[in-house]
């Protein structure tokens, strides 16, 4: 695991929602340019933990942090500012959520809302996001209509060009094929596949063929902790601890 | 007697009372109709409707002034009230803490609802009335007149208005936007808007039919006022050239010369009471029209 550079790393990294200790001493290195994969069972802590790196956690009261995030090597706590710290770490959802708006104004609500009004820099981007999204030639000429007027799967690609846009360089997914029908969601698996050249990508999902097929990396977690964590191949194939067997195998979860 | 037999008994029961409340309306809506109509066919809608001059003494009854006077001071308390009744239920759905809100921000609001519109009307008297008089007797040119100089008028009534149209627009606009899927949110935060960008931005737009909604609920509140409207805006049956005007609203007409009203002039206070009827038909579904296609499109 040393071939390339640690975008994302964490220490120790605690999370309690109030007396409920969510996420316990958790120490990763998150690989650029990697689609890395959080697996594991309902409630284990995994999709906590992917909120704890763009700090969407913030939102819900009652919610301590102890340990340390860093991306890029400055802590995502002290060290960015949030608004800066979302640019740069986007966030795609397990249900497509599309604001109530157009196409063009999903894809442009980023970048309008980090300033960039001029209307020919705005094309570009939509453009080069849809594009970017495998969206482009299915959406290109109906732009202004509703973008609740797609399918899930469109919906999707629409949220994942929308996070695009701001040109972030970490791109979080929560599940996002969990509400899709296959098809769609090999069309969400082949994009991931395309994007990470561009983005590091780290996928929560509960799917154990999807972890196995798109992923570089995969982490298992368990009751908030880390199990194990490696290559994928390694993970699937020759798993250290009996839990990640047990679980990979379908023995539980 | 089985449990068949006894359903259908509640059935009967429930569709009474529901048909009660609508044989009340058709028979006021009736009532109101059959005796004011005989002005509208003697003197005409037109002169009716946009005559300048109430002049009851000489079969005078032109609507216009009170017309006006309602629209101006329902749009003075809009103005107002509006903008003062989204923003407090900005607050209240996304920054206030929610102890605070609970404990004393929404009982502050429902006893605010609840106070009687005569004591408004006393507050506005004794606090908002006099505070527009030292106002007006700083113009030169309306200290002589005492329908503008006296302080009772449209800015008093719009103010009073607009205090008792808060608690419906409050609390109607904080359920709109409160009921904004937390997708929505989650997703503009997510890409590095701010609070207040992803408020302005995504909920609001998000939550504008029934912000809509609860401004045009208010605006029916503030149109129907009577007893608090009377009290503060002077009452004189005259088409306003000011904001310090005194004013008269359709409300205040029917109230103030019921009284001591007979005949042909009775008949033309029913008159007012049909303007009024249908404007609040024309506002209510107009609002039950908006939260509607509201529902539809969420």
């Amino acid at each position: 695991m040393h071939e390339s550079q640690v975008k994302i790393y964490t220490e120790d990294l605690n999370l309690f929602y109030g007396d409920n200790h969510a996420i316990k001493n958790i120490d990763i290195q998150v690989q650029e340019n990697k689609v890395t994969a959080l697996i594991g069972p309902s409630g284990c802590g995994k999709s906590t933990f992917l909120k704890t790196l763009n700090r969407m956690n913030d939102l819900i009261p009652y919610v301590k942090i102890t340990g340390e995030v860093y991306l890029d090597n400055l802590n995502s706590y002290n060290d960015y500012d949030i608004v800066e710290l979302r640019k740069r770490i986007g966030m795609v959802f397990q249900k497509p959520n599309p604001f109530p708006m157009s196409i063009y104004d999903n894809i442009a609500y980023g970048p309008r809302t980090h300033g960039i009004k001029d209307k020919a820099v705005l094309d570009e981007i939509v453009e080069k996001s849809l594009q970017s999204a495998a969206l482009w030639v299915e959406v290109k000429d109906r732009l202004k209509q509703n973008a609740f007027g797609l399918s899930g799967g469109q919906q999707q690609r629409l949220c994942i060009a929308r996070v695009l846009a701001v040109e972030p360089e970490v791109v979080l997914m929560d599940e996002p094929t969990s509400a899709l029908d296959p098809l769609a969601t090999l069309k969400i698996e082949d994009l991931v596949q395309v994007l990470k050249n561009n983005y590091t990508i780290i996928i929560v999902t509960h799917n154990m063929q999807q972890a196995g097929r798109i992923s570089d990396h995969t982490a298992f977690f368990l009751n908030g902790e880390i199990v194990e964590y490696g290559a994928t191949e390694e993970i699937f194939t020759v798993p250290r601890d009996k839990r990640t067997e047990d679980y990979i195998t379908g023995r539980f979860g | 007697m089985n449990r068949e037999h006894r359903e259908k008994i509640y059935r009967v029961i429930l569709f009474a009372s529901a048909l009660i409340a609508l044989l009340v309306i058709i028979m006021i809506g009736g009532f109101i109709f059959g005796e004011g109509m005989p002005i509208f066919t003697k003197y005409g809608l037109d002169k009716v409707l946009l005559g300048s001059k109430w002049q009851p003494s000489n079969h005078i009854y032109g609507l216009w002034p009170m017309i006006i006077g309602s629209i101006y001071t329902t749009m003075g308390a809009l103005i107002l009230g509006v903008p003062l009744g989204v923003l407090t239920a900005i607050f209240l759905a996304e920054v206030a803490p929610k102890r605070l809100v609970d404990l004393v921000i929404r009982p502050a609001i429902e006893l605010l609802a609840g106070i009687p519109s005569v004591v408004y009307g006393l507050f506005g008297m004794v606090i908002i009335v006099p505070a527009i008089r030292a106002l007006a007797s700083t113009i030169p040119a309306y200290a002589e007149d005492p329908l503008l100089s006296s302080g009772y008028g449209i800015i008093a009534g719009s103010i009073i208005l607009s205090i008792m149209i808060l608690p419906t627009i409050i609390s109607i606009s904080e359920d709109a936007i409160r009921s904004v899927p937390a997708e929505y949110k989650e997703g503009s935060l997510a890409l590095g808007a701010t609070h207040w960008q992803t408020i302005s931005k995504v909920m609001l737009p998000a939550a504008s039919s029934g912000i809509i909604a609860a401004v045009v609920l208010g605006m029916g509140r503030a149109i129907g006022e009577t007893m608090a409207i009377i009290m503060v805006a002077g009452n004189a049956p005259i088409v306003p050239d000011s904001i310090f005007s005194s004013v008269r609203s359709l409300t205040g007409n029917i109230a103030i010369e019921m009284a001591y009203s007979s005949g042909e002039h009775t008949k033309a206070l029913f008159a007012t009471g049909i303007v009024l009827f249908i404007l609040i038909m024309i506002v209510n579904s107009f609002a039950l029209w908006i939260s509607k296609r509201g529902l539809k499109n969420a």
